[in-house]
């Protein structure tokens, strides 16, 4: 019998067409995508990587709610005119808390990755809310709604709860304070030494320079200004983590 | 009523799924009085008065049938279940020019940044995946739902599987349309792109998807013919595929069941993995095997020929969907995916090249004896330019997928062009190619004017060609700007102004796709007028002529 003859068990029986088909489309998958998870090598080892605070991971929410990554990418590759551009390239441990991750597709505007620290708030705030008046050639929308908003926190520690259940190192602590850290991260002078145990470098300031309000603005800019910070590139040794 | 339950049985479908309509219209009722954000209160009431509809619908459908069911046959022919492959084709084209309208508007908001209007719903950010979904699986779905169950009824020779099964899977894969579409505009997004929409929407569809694999696979194993025909087996691996690929991207936890938002059970790296596995093969699975089926029944039928080559098509089958599953890794090179993964996908991206081409030339060569209809059917022609474009395109992929090629495409348009060649000219000219074809045979009409199909066919030509142009200059452009060096070993342009070089492409990009849409509104005026003032179809059409 043919190998064309053999062939007509899967024209004859739909039932071995389907397995047949949930077989072939299984290997290439499994072949590239459990091994992420098992092989050591896939994820440096750095110091620094901690999971969002309260205030941050609401700003990012509000990063994918806008649909950033459509024009942003969060990911710096490892090639010279980028690293000079950008910094250095983006490690894999650095976005490990990322649900979703934000690496982005396309650059209408330029790489986030290493964003956090090169310009001031004051620019961002002005960024946001008019592009054109920092940037006169951007094409980028203004966000003007979000320094009018209020942020809504109400249920942050459902998230972190949600985040810590998939295994980001949330602990009972920071999920029980989340409230009060947002509050602290936003004030114009926090007393900031607990946020700061529990989430080392964050930044507490008053990031949309409305002391009165918690806007999303504020949620956003201290994302934005806490992307690519965490990791110390002086200490950093790229011999050890070679792949 | 009691007389009528005693005379009239309801059929456990009937009533099953009415008592499952109006519990969960129940549920988003409640969902909707406690849900956090007023838009997924939205959302929840608009769920609610579906469901409720749905089960409204039901009812009367229930009293309004006569006792008997549907007949299987009638005089010896199949009695086939058309009306939800008219529902399909109708909302394919709705859809497809809202889509084509989107993508004009966020093309122009690239050029002209005004356009953005400082509104939340307006923003680009919100635009671009409406339009993205609009056209995939709002415009994409539709024809491959209305095409598949049109080409499983036929080349089965048995009416579809199911009573009120098919008009769930048509009605309720639009009403996710609704769902994801409004979400964007509102702020509900995942933001992982082409899986969008939020965990409710995906819950939702996942049901749709299992009813409508299960008519597809249940009208099959019903068909009076002994082989499955090439097409369905397309089809079936899109289905399965997609199935599957839906699944595992879009594993996520809710924050709570009153919330919108959720958490993907993936992170960083491995969701980056799991994401383009998934994005590549929406495009592999849904916007390639799925239209290869269109391919496999709509060009022979219309140019009257046998597929060229069965054993081609058994070949290209197996390892079109073998290959296409690795092929993800490319849209990740240089990125922080380990390396060993980026090169297995170039490998199998590059070795995807043979396939894909096997695949058109039994396309193209199914017009062997037959050539001369291009000159005479526009029709066909479309199709057949169609075809041509897939070749281009799946010969463009795998040229941008060795590393460094992509290392200079990738984060630029020349990306945005490559994927538009293939959805403008391949999946585009097919849909179009096949919807002129299944109007006139749905509703028994012949084709109102073949010369505004010409039109049709010569105005979005000139519009794909002017869009993918337009990207590769303004794509290749950004690219080597952003990696100009000045002689003292500077960069040599700030971003900004890479930006700023691309406003003349932008332009000429948005008027190519007002040319498609111009050409896709002719033909929604030709199928109109066919459905409305087509003549009937004559009764004895001439029969089937050899050739030469």
């Amino acid at each position: 019998m043919s190998f064309w003859q053999r062939h007509a068990i899967f024209e004859k029986n739909s039932i071995a067409l389907v397995i047949g088909v949930l077989i072939v489309i299984a290997i290439g998958g499994l072949v590239e995508i459990a091994p992420l998870f098992y092989l050591k090598s896939t994820i440096e080892k750095v110091e620094g990587v901690r999971p969002y605070t309260p205030l941050e991971l609401a700003g990012r929410n509000i990063y994918v709610r806008e649909g950033c990554y459509n024009c942003h990418s969060q990911m710096i590759r490892a090639l010279r005119d980028e690293v000079e551009r950008y910094g250095h390239y983006s490690l894999a441990a650095e976005s490990l808390y990322d649900r979703p991750f934000q690496w982005g597709s396309k650059r209408t505007g330029p790489d986030l990755a290493r964003i956090g620290g090169k310009y001031s708030d004051e620019w961002h705030r002005d960024h946001l809310r008019e592009p054109k008046s920092v940037v006169p050639g951007t094409v980028m929308p203004a966000y003007p709604w979000l320094a009018a908003t209020d942020l809504d926190f109400d249920h942050i520690e459902d998230d972190l709860k949600v985040n810590a259940a998939l295994g980001v190192p949330y602990t009972s602590a920071m999920i029980a304070s989340a409230k009060a850290d947002v509050k602290t991260q936003a004030s114009p002078d926090p007393d900031a030494a607990d946020l700061m145990k529990r989430y080392p470098k964050a930044l507490a300031r008053d990031f949309d320079g409305n002391a009165a309000r918690i806007t999303e603005a504020d949620a956003l800019i201290a994302y934005l200004q806490s992307l690519g910070t965490l990791v110390d590139f002086n200490l950093y040794d790229d011999k050890a983590n070679i792949r | 009523m009691a007389a009528a339950v005693a005379s009239k049985p309801m059929t456990f479908g009937e009533g099953g799924s009415a008592f499952a309509f109006i519990v969960l219209a129940f549920l988003c009722t409640i969902i909707t009085a406690k849900a956090y954000t007023p838009e997924y209160a939205f959302h929840a009431s608009l769920f609610a008065i579906g469901s409720a509809a749905a089960a409204f619908a039901i009812f009367n459908r229930y009293f309004d049938r006569p006792v008997e069911p549907v007949p299987l046959v009638i005089d010896g022919k199949p009695n086939y279940n058309m009306g939800p492959v008219k529902f399909a084709t109708v909302a394919s084209m709705f859809w497809g020019i809202a889509g084509f309208t989107v993508g004009i508007y966020a093309a122009l908001e690239l050029a002209f940044p005004a356009l953005n209007f400082d509104l939340p719903w307006l923003s680009f950010g919100r635009i671009r995946p409406l339009h993205t979904s609009a056209v995939i699986f709002a415009f994409g779905g539709n024809v491959l739902i209305a095409t598949s169950f049109y080409v499983v009824q036929r080349t089965c020779r048995a009416r579809l599987v199911g009573d009120i099964a098919p008009w769930f899977v048509v009605l309720g894969y639009n009403f996710f349309i609704l769902i994801a579409g409004t979400g964007y505009l509102l702020g509900i997004t995942q933001s992982k792109e082409y899986a969008e929409p939020e965990w409710y929407a995906d819950l939702w569809l996942t049901v749709v998807w299992v009813a409508y694999f299960l008519v597809f696979l249940g009208t099959i194993m019903r068909r009076k013919e002994p082989h499955i025909y090439v097409a369905n087996w397309f089809y079936l691996a899109f289905i399965l595929t997609i199935a599957v690929l839906h699944l595992v991207n879009n594993a996520a936890i809710p924050v709570s069941v009153f919330s919108p938002k959720s958490y993907i059970v993936w992170a960083g790296v491995q969701d980056a993995m799991v994401q383009w596995w998934y994005g590549h093969n929406a495009v592999g699975f849904f916007l390639t095997a799925g239209f290869l089926a269109i391919m496999y029944y709509f060009i022979p039928k219309r140019a009257d020929r046998p597929v060229y080559s069965y054993r081609l098509s058994i070949i290209h089958f197996w390892s079109l969907i073998f290959l296409y599953i690795w092929a993800g890794p490319h849209h990740l090179h240089y990125t922080a995916l380990p390396d060993w993964a980026q090169t297995l996908g170039m490998t199998f991206s590059i070795i995807l090249w043979m396939p894909s081409w096997g695949g058109m030339i039994n396309g193209l060569m199914t017009l062997s004896g037959a050539w001369d209809k291009l000159r005479t059917d526009p029709v066909l022609r479309m199709m057949v330019v169609s075809v041509a474009f897939y070749g281009m395109a799946t010969f463009e992929g795998p040229l941008m997928s060795i590393k460094a090629v992509n290392s200079l495409s990738h984060y630029t348009d020349w990306t945005v062009g490559h994927v538009h060649s293939g959805a403008l000219g391949w999946v585009g000219y097919v849909s179009f190619g096949a919807i002129y074809c299944l109007v006139p045979w749905l509703w028994n009409r012949q084709l109102y004017s073949l010369k505004l199909v010409n039109w049709h066919f010569w105005i979005s030509t000139i519009g794909i060609v002017l869009y993918i142009t337009a990207m590769w200059v303004s794509g290749i452009l950004q690219g080597l700007m952003w990696r100009a060096y000045t002689s003292l070993g500077f960069l040599e342009y700030s971003f900004i102004e890479t930006v700023e070089a691309m406003h003349p492409f932008y332009v000429i990009r948005a008027m190519g796709g007002i040319l498609f849409l111009i050409g896709a509104l002719l033909m929604v005026w030709n199928l109109w007028q066919t459905v409305n003032a087509g003549e009937p179809e004559p009764a004895l059409a001439p029969k089937l002529v050899p050739a030469e």
